[in-house]
């Protein structure tokens, strides 16, 4: 099934692990990167791939996706949010533990890798639970799923509360070198809030999730990640003050912190505004909540000076059903995959905050160095996870059209520039033009 | 000074106040003041709304509002019904999306609703053709009672505009201070808002208000005081310690009414917890409109149920 040789040529090829941006022929055999040179002759019976006038990238890695299976597949299943990930340019998912029954052991671990085996639309990197039944109470068996397949763990939908589990999971993750990803929220300062506290809860009469919700959290991690030195990652990092915290605690040496955050492009483009502009769309509700406009220039400043390590887009396919309530009762999340890389070119590239070889690093090469998955390069000899893409030509992003089961998007109907043209997985095309 | 240009009703909702401009607010109240009479009548009936369908839908309990619009609806000769959550469809599972889509489908001409949770009305403007009558969604909106106390107001002051008016008590929860800033600031008063600072949302002076956390600094030389009801339900909790504690601090007394000005209105939107926000020697007293408000709600209410009809358009 998988081509002999494959050559992409007449590309722009952009790979920040070798620090390379400029146009290269990329010849693929077996599967592999073989060659990558100014100009390379097809070799015979190879088949072709023009890219001129594209990019040519290490495949994109989105390092948190929910993909609903087992458990919820009226939302979403392996299958399904693996096609939406190679139609949004990605090679390789990590998918949250929040399924039912939860990804806590073994035997769930291994349903999700078989199921991505059998689809093969993208690589599938479950994200084990920290603690048993997501319930923050004792630790689930970590060694049993990284034996099976996890690449990390987090309680992701729910925080771990209790500072001492935490503590006892960043020590634990470290026998085996993963990280622990925390989705940083302090669930008393929560309490019933649905969107960020700021001018516009107030306005809306809506009970809002105060910044200091993540803040608090982040700040505790770190200090349990400075006395445990383990591997901690800052999940969908939202506010100005925990970006801050973030880059304080990167710069320390004596201990040196092992601490990544990522940030979505929710975040980075939309603020809590937008939920009165949407009268009330419960497309603009998701956790953590868009936040102030200070907190989104906050992101945009880390992601150009280098604090935040990855962009990941927090994929959660909710059904139509379960959005199409009032506001306080729908579930927090929207979908993604299928939009990332458009929004991120069109809102990040092309007025100026990143160079396109720092979003591709953002994208691939960063988000393979927290997880420390392979990937993210296209080193001769590394896997042929390839995502080619268009940087500035124009697409009109339709929800209705989307290889998701989720249609939960707050950006239907927007025009960009920019969108992915093929995807390549081991060599092998999962996104046909 | 030159007369307003008369304008027309153009909306086909009421979901706030928020959106309307100082021309709107005043076509609502001018022709409240149209009506007034109607309830000093023998007979308290006009035909302006005859054959026209109201369907008073409230997920949320409510004696006065829930009359009040009745009231109006009677007067106006319409045709109404209630519909209340106990006993419904919604304790069935049905979503409000198909509650309100099934009643469309009985062509109301007006829907009137007051809901737990803020934007329920705007969304279920977007589905019905129905013109939608905001009665109160969570802490958001409240606009007929801003529109009441406004025409209240004009009728003890004479204009809106340059009033001092203070209002008291738990800012947070309550859609009564959000519609009431939005109309008292476009109609050109000064808004002083005071309660216990575990009340008080943040960045409120994003709304153009001041903010005072004690209730002398609030109401001085205020024109017009507006107490809210606190809600028992949070003494204890998080928000204030004990009823006996608030009264202590933001209790309204004859005493610590001296700081207002001497032709002061006090009022209040119900229902009132006497001696817990406000002495009852002041309730019943002089300075009091709390039950003028209630008869002009009827007179707002009409009017607002009036403009949406779009009867005025018909008979033109």
């Amino acid at each position: 099934m998988a081509p002999g040789k494959l050559l992409i040529h007449g590309g722009r090829v952009i790979d920040p692990s070798q620090d390379l941006d400029e146009a290269l022929d990329l010849l693929i055999e077996d599967g592999r990167v073989s060659r990558l040179d100014g100009r390379i002759k097809p070799p015979k019976g190879a088949e072709t791939f023009d890219a001129a006038g594209l990019v040519v990238a290490p495949g994109l890695i989105d390092i948190h996706v929910h993909l609903r299976e087992p458990g919820q597949e009226y939302k979403e299943t392996v299958r399904t949010g693996t096609l939406a990930a190679a139609a949004g340019g990605f090679t390789a998912v990590a998918c949250m533990a929040n399924t039912e029954p939860v990804n806590d052991s073994r035997s769930v671990t291994e349903h999700i890798l078989l199921e991505a085996r059998r689809h093969g639309h993208a690589r599938v990197y479950p994200v084990g639970a920290i603690s048993k039944g997501l319930l923050g109470e004792e630790l689930a068996e970590i060694g049993e799923m990284v034996r099976a397949g996890a690449r990390a763990i987090s309680d992701d939908g729910k925080p771990v509360m209790n500072a001492e589990l935490m503590r006892r999971a960043l020590l634990y993750a470290q026998h085996f070198n993963i990280p622990v990803i925390q989705h940083a929220e302090d669930l008393t300062l929560t309490g019933s809030g649905v969107m960020h506290e700021g001018e516009w809860s107030t306005k809306l009469g809506l009970p809002g999730i105060p910044g200091s919700s993540e803040d608090v959290m982040v700040a505790r991690d770190i200090l349990l990640a400075e006395d445990t030195a383990g591997r901690y990652h800052v999940a969908h990092l939202s506010t100005a003050r925990s970006l801050d915290m973030v880059r304080r605690a990167k710069t320390q040496t004596s201990p040196k912190i092992d601490v990544t955050c990522e940030v979505a492009p929710h975040h980075l483009i939309l603020t809590d505004e937008e939920v009165a502009k949407s009268h009330f769309s419960t497309n603009t509700k998701m956790k953590p909540p868009l936040r102030s406009e200070r907190d989104r220039e906050a992101l945009l400043n880390g992601l150009a000076d280098g604090s935040v390590d990855c962009i990941a887009s927090d994929h959660a396919p909710h059904h139509a059903d379960e959005k199409d309530v009032q506001f306080s009762m729908a579930p927090f999340g929207i979908v993604g995959l299928e939009t990332t890389l458009s929004l991120c070119l069109d809102r990040l590239v092309r007025p100026g905050i990143l160079s396109l070889p720092r979003l591709v690093h953002l994208l691939s090469t960063g988000p393979a160095r927290v997880l420390g998955v392979e990937g993210g390069t296209l080193k001769p000899g590394s896997p042929a996870d390839v995502t080619v893409f268009h940087p500035d030509a124009e697409v009109t992003l339709r929800a209705a059209g989307f290889r998701s089961k989720g249609r939960n998007t707050p950006f239907d109907g927007w025009t960009l520039r920019g969108h992915p043209v093929a995807t390549f997985l081991d060599g092998r095309r999962t996104l046909a033009p | 000074m030159t007369a307003p240009t008369p304008i027309r009703w153009r909306r086909k909702d009421l979901l706030g106040i928020a959106e309307l401009s100082p021309a709107e607010i005043e076509l609502i109240l001018d022709t409240a003041e149209s009506f007034s009479e109607v309830g000093e009548r023998p007979i308290k009936k006009v035909p302006a709304l005859r054959g026209k369908t109201v369907i008073n839908l409230f997920f949320e309990a409510s004696t006065r509002t829930r009359s009040s619009f009745e009231i109006a609806e009677k007067r106006m000769s319409a045709d109404n019904i209630n519909f209340s959550t106990s006993g419904s469809a919604l304790e069935k599972g049905e979503t409000l999306i198909d509650t309100a889509l099934n009643l469309q489908a009985m062509a109301p001409d007006l829907v009137v609703i007051r809901h737990g949770h803020p934007g329920v009305p705007h969304m279920l403007a977007k589905r019905i053709q129905a013109g939608v009558i905001n009665a109160g969604d969570g802490a958001h909106e409240h606009p007929t009672q801003a529109l009441l106390d406004a025409y209240t107001i004009r009728r003890h002051k004479g204009t809106l505009g340059g009033l001092r008016v203070a209002i008291i008590g738990d800012i947070e929860h309550s859609r009564v201070v959000r519609s009431n800033v939005h109309l008292l600031r476009k109609m050109g008063a000064e808004v002083t808002l005071g309660g216990p600072r575990t009340l008080m949302p943040v960045e409120l002076e994003r709304m153009g208000v001041r903010v005072a956390y004690t209730l002398e600094d609030a109401i001085r030389d205020a024109d017009v005081i507006m107490m809210l009801r606190v809600q028992l339900e949070r003494q204890g909790k998080m928000s204030f310690p004990s009823v006996k504690e608030y009264f202590q601090l933001f209790g309204l007394t004859t005493e610590r009414l001296k700081a207002a000005k001497d032709d002061v209105i006090i009022m209040h939107p119900g229902p009132m917890n006497r001696g817990v926000e406000i002495a009852s020697e002041l309730a019943d007293g002089p300075y009091s409109v709390i039950l003028e408000q209630v008869t002009h709600g009827v007179s707002v209410r009409m009017a607002v149920l009036y403009l949406l009809s779009g009867v005025h358009e018909e008979t033109a």
